[in-house]
């Protein structure tokens, strides 16, 4: 394996950026955002350099390896802290340096207002940062680190406006669900440890094949609740949309286009666990399957633009997990629709913020419509986005999510009908509530408060979103050419060159699916641009809309089955704790009390005293050693 | 009759001669040089020859001799990593005591009086405490590395004498200072005399002042076993009474009390380290294999003084007084390490020792700076709410008293564990239950403080937080940074020590 020494830059540069931003304090104020964006724009060459280099070498020379230093050495526990670039991690380096400084430069002038930018940009520094090392670890502890770094910065992020009581609550739901994630993850490292006496991928990779079943199943299960947890899963995907409090840049970074989509990098890094362990991996597709239909559900339902956006997040992860359930045929179709995504959506959401900064923060959709001649970029941008997440060819989901759908279909048997079927109705799902936020926001008639002055944004707003959009465009032609990333990630899973029985030939495919693209985009015409819409939410609607609204109940099921328990458990507990422990910790205390002011009384001050004690003390040591001796 | 000349090995004794050096130079600062540069001067040489000393250490730190002056001092491992210590914790209190503020200008003088007040204003400044500091550093360092018992006796006597003085200089509350210097002075006398007593017994015993000698008779048999238990008793009398052990405990709480904090700071950590490490050479060398008489006896000591040290400390409501406590009951977990008797707790002690040490000069540096009026604020009721108005020195000292604690992520937890599990690993299991126990206690008036300053609201009667000096702040950071260091990343000092550390006989 080629060793280098400026992997570490990657990750130094935004980290640096983040200490100095947040230890200088006001002094930065004036500078400290362009500081920032130099700094992950200077990551982002470094990755771009690495990529060049990684070109240029045979496959097997291609991953690269940076140890940094000895980090625990217990006994038989040896863990080096280091670093390993390969093709799947140089993927996820570019798409968070190259999108993560987009975002920083629409952030300059979105942020622009706000009097604690400077701390801002130093949080999106630490989570480029801690992102990078997330997917640049060699270990699942190393790994560890940058997941909890980002679960930080997300947290911070989140309750950015912590001022409002609202913002600071959701970014305590977002951390405290993570937490239950994160345990997953800590769990699968420890059964790594137990059974494998490593930690570090390619030694779990290596003894994947001596291990058990059932402690390969166990660790996958864990593997998955963590990246449940990171990346909204279903059961673990309450937070997503209460997460949108952030600043707009944060959601089409983390809550788009990056941290969310660490689930989905940790089950293909895990590739070896998972294909060991197949209960584990029908799991991760059952997981997949059910939360790419609830996210689509609960986007039929939402108002509010950026929830309406992140249940799609939720909903286009779901397709990704899925695909990375199927195996070493769907792992590069989960990177490939994980790109294509990071840039299609982090356009959209930087659109989204584009229309908020026109309508003055207004983010409910029914009070839109009719943008589309106030902000032509922003329309124009936002639109090849919607096209792309459609499937519509030649845009870049097109190629990637045919290539899931494609792919659950020829699953095999009854499993592959159904995995098929799913991917399919999502699309239409998909198609209605996608040209629904379309038609809600840039045509129709006006429904603005009277006091909206809709503008269009500034250059350096509507530059990133023009350069997401080109990609939105061509990412999915450019991957799939050739199976340009196919073959680039093909070394690292184990593909059996097995010819895959076709149930459907992928012409068939790509006709069904733009077929149920065609109806939910007709559906959403009929609904929305037919009729007038109000611009208050109408009350008398099904049950079904109704329970969509409400996120599908997730929040009232979350109460019920978690914290009501949890909450009576507590308070036993500490009712418990109060009279028991607490009683008998005040009783030893009375009595540690007691004892030291009776033996404070032999400190009395008096030097004829003290010179007593030692004489007492010297007599009573040589009697003791006498009577020791005898 | 003729005379041969001594052989010396200059290399190995120079990190004491340098002290020496740096200490009559200070002596001659005093007559030459004029009042309002002394303070610099004297500042500079002693730094320079703490530095020196330090450099030196590192040099010769590879090295073993039994015969570095003639068979009187030995140099081993365990020598290099004590004085290395010890030259460490000097240099920072000497950043402390740097401070002037903590001095008396005329200490004969009676405070208000119209000496002092001239005293004041002509500008004096009790710059005499650089070279007694040098002094005492010297025979502290002497202290371990003695290899016969005149030779410990004199580095005995040369560590305390310049305590003596240095513990009676205080500026605030004077009267305190001088009696605590005297109590000081008495009862380090009374302990002396126990300790000469021992050494005579011990000579009798085996007809020998050198440890080697003694270390002989005992392995050999044949000797009068009640000569040598009398002497290993008064002996230990006088190494017990420098590190407070109970019953020989009774002057520290008056004397950190009544001495200027800088030099609390600096007797409490440094002495500590000497006497400990004259103590390992004795019990792992000497008196090794008179296990059987002195381990049991010990081991009662050990335990009574960590119990009395922890509960005695919760009812304090002064901080130095309660510091004071906390440090009996760390001698008595340090105790533990020495009954040990094996490889890991030689190890574990120098740890702990290094760990303690400098963290009790950060508690000390944070004690110098909160103030009213009319000096240093060491009522512990009016620490209430420091947290707010000075959360620089709050946390550190919280920070110092979880280390003290034994809290994960400070030093003292990996001091405190690998301690007693040395201790454990030689079956003195009874020393161990009540070390964990005494440590609950103890962690129960250490939060307490961290409750008093963080949780509960401020009474208003204007005690201030000084803005620190730079070097009392480079003090305080630097005690911080090491102990946050070793609680996270001990590895490589650990096994720095475990490789070092072997005693030659």
């Amino acid at each position: 394996m080629t060793t280098s020494t400026s992997l570490v830059y990657l990750i130094a540069l935004p980290l640096a950026g983040a200490a100095l931003l947040l230890l200088g304090g006001r002094r930065t104020d004036k500078w400290g955002h362009l500081l920032a964006t130099a700094l992950s724009a200077s990551s982002f060459g470094v990755g771009v350099y690495q990529l060049t280099q990684m070109l240029g070498r045979s496959t097997e020379e291609r991953p690269v390896s940076q140890k940094l230093f000895d980090w625990i050495n217990v006994g038989a526990f040896n863990v080096d802290a280091g670093l390993l670039l390969d093709q799947l991690s140089i993927c996820f380096v570019l798409l968070i340096t190259g999108v993560g400084t987009l975002i920083h430069i629409y952030s300059i002038s979105y942020m622009s207002h706000d009097q604690d930018r400077r701390r801002f940009f130093a949080f999106l520094n630490l989570f480029i940062a801690a992102m990078l090392l997330l997917v640049l670890g060699d270990s699942y502890l190393s790994l560890y680190v940058g997941w909890e770094g980002v679960g930080l910065a997300s947290y911070l992020l989140i309750g950015f406006w912590n001022q409002k009581p609202a913002y600071a609550t959701a970014s305590k739901k977002a951390f405290v669900m993570n937490r239950v994630g994160d345990m997953g993850l800590s769990f699968a490292i420890m059964i790594a440890f137990a059974t494998m006496g490593t930690v570090s991928f390619a030694g779990v990779a290596e003894q994947a094949e001596n291990t058990s079943e059932a402690a390969l199943t166990g660790m996958g299960i864990m593997l998955l609740i963590a990246a449940a947890g990171k990346s909204a899963q279903f059961p673990l995907q309450a937070w997503l949309g209460d997460a949108m409090a952030g600043p707009t840049p944060v959601s089409a970074l983390i809550h788009a286009a990056t941290m969310v989509t660490a689930g989905v990098y940790l089950i293909t890094r895990s590739n070896f666990v998972f294909d060991a362990a197949p209960t584990a991996q029908l799991l991760v597709v059952i997981v997949g399957a059910i939360t790419l239909m609830f996210g689509a559900l609960i986007g039929t339902a939402k108002d509010d633009i950026k929830k309406a956006l992140a249940a799609s997040t939720m909903s286009q992860i779901g397709y990704m997990i899925l695909a990375a359930g199927l195996g070493p045929v769907g792992y590069a179709f989960a990177i490939m629709h994980l790109l294509t995504h990071g840039f299609f959506k982090a356009g959209m959401f930087l659109g989204a913020g584009s229309v908020m900064h026109g309508m003055d923060d207004e983010v409910n959709m029914r009070k839109y419509g009719a943008l589309r001649k106030f902000m032509p970029i922003t329309f124009a941008t936002f639109g090849l986005g919607y096209l792309a997440i459609l499937g519509v060819p030649p845009f870049a989901g097109f190629y990637s999510k045919d290539m899931i759908i494609e792919t659950a279909f020829n699953a095999g048997g009854v499993k592959g009908i159904i995995l098929g079927s799913v991917t399919l109705l999502g699309a239409a799902i998909t198609a209605f509530y996608m040209t629904r936020v379309m038609i809600l926001t840039f045509t129709g008639t006006k429904r603005w408060d009277e006091n909206a002055h809709p503008h269009e944004s500034p250059w350096l707003m509507w530059l990133p979103m023009a350069i997401l959009a080109i990609g939105s465009v061509s990412s999915g032609f450019l991957l799939s050419r050739g199976d340009a990333l196919v073959n680039w990630l093909h070394p690292l899973f184990d593909h059996h060159e097995e010819h895959e029985q076709h149930l459907l030939e992928p012409i068939v495919v790509s006709g069904l699916a733009l077929t149920m693209v065609a109806i939910g985009i007709a559906i959403a015409f009929v609904k929305y641009s037919r009729q007038d819409v109000a611009s208050v939410a109408p009350e008398d609607v099904s049950v079904f809309t109704k329970i969509a609204r409400q996120d599908l109940m997730q929040d009232r099921f979350n109460e019920t089955v978690f914290m009501r328990p949890g909450q009576v458990l507590t308070t036993t507990l500490v009712a418990t704790d109060e009279v028991v422990i607490d009683g008998t910790v005040r009783t030893v205390g009375k009595i540690a009390m007691g004892s030291g002011s009776a033996l404070r009384g032999l400190q009395n001050g008096f030097v004829r005293s003290y010179a007593a004690l030692i004489l007492l003390g010297a007599v009573a040591l040589v009697a003791a050693i006498w009577v020791v001796v005898q | 009759m003729t005379f041969t000349a001594p052989v010396l090995s200059y290399s190995l004794l120079s990190p004491m001669l340098f002290l020496l050096a740096g200490a009559l130079i200070g002596v001659l600062v005093e007559a030459f040089v004029s009042k309002a540069a002394r303070p610099a001067v004297q500042l500079t040489v002693t730094l320079g020859a703490l530095l020196l000393a330090l450099m030196q250490l590192w040099q010769i730190r590879g090295e073993q001799s039994l015969t570095a002056a003639m068979g009187s001092v030995v140099f081993d491992g365990p020598a290099a990593l004590l004085q290395a210590s010890i030259l460490i914790i000097a240099m920072i209190s000497v950043f402390l005591i740097a401070d002037g503020e903590h001095f008396a200008a005329l200490p004969a003088a009676l405070p208000g009086s119209e000496e002092e007040r001239q005293a004041i204003q002509s500008g004096n400044q009790i710059t005499e405490v650089y070279p007694l500091t040098l002094f005492a550093v010297a025979g502290m360092l002497l202290f371990p590395v003695a290899n016969d018992l005149i030779t410990l006796f004199v580095a005995l006597e040369m560590l305390s004498l310049p305590l003596y003085l240095m513990a009676g200089l205080s500026r605030r509350r004077r009267l305190a200072s001088q009696e605590a210097a005297l109590k000081y002075f008495l009862l380090g006398a009374f302990s002396s005399a126990f300790f000469l007593f021992g050494a005579a017994y011990l000579y009798g015993f085996s007809g020998s002042i050198s440890f080697s000698g003694i270390r002989q008779g005992i392995v050999g048999g044949g000797g009068n076993d009640v000569l040598l238990l009398i002497g290993i008793a008064f002996l230990s009398i006088g190494l017990l009474f420098k590190v407070g052990a109970v019953p020989f405990h009774a002057w520290s709480p008056d004397v950190y009390q009544g001495a200027p904090t800088p030099v609390t700071a600096f007797m409490a950590a440094a002495t500590k380290i000497a006497a400990f490490g004259a103590m390992l050479r004795i019990y792992y060398t000497v008196f090794a294999n008179a296990q059987w008489s002195w381990t049991p006896v010990l081991s009662g000591i050990a335990i009574v003084t960590m119990l009395l040290g922890s509960l005695v400390a919760i009812t304090q409501r002064d901080v130095k007084r309660m510091l004071a406590y906390s440090s009996i009951a760390h001698a008595g977990f340090l105790l533990s390490g020495v009954i040990a008797l094996n490889k890991a707790g030689l190890d574990a002690t120098i740890f702990y020792l290094f760990a303690y040490g400098i963290a009790t000069v950060g508690a000390f540096a944070v004690v110098t700076l909160v103030r009213d009026s009319s000096g240093e604020v060491t009522d512990l009721n009016r620490w209430r709410g420091l947290g707010k108005r000075s959360p620089f020195a709050a946390t550190s000292f919280a920070l110092f008293l979880l280390a003290f604690a034994g809290i994960p992520l400070t030093s003292g937890f990996i001091g405190k564990f690998s301690i007693f599990s040395a201790a454990y690993e030689s079956g003195a299991k009874g020393v161990v239950l009540a070390g964990v126990l005494s440590s609950a206690i103890a962690a129960f008036f250490y939060i307490r403080v961290i409750v008093l300053m963080f949780f509960t609201d401020a009474t208003e009667d204007g005690t201030s937080v000084e803005i620190p000096s730079i070097l009392t702040r480079a003090t305080v950071v630097i005690a911080a940074v090491i102990t946050v260091a070793l609680g996270v990343y001990p590895a490589p000092l650990l096994n720095f020590i475990t490789d070092l550390a072997i005693f030659i006989r």
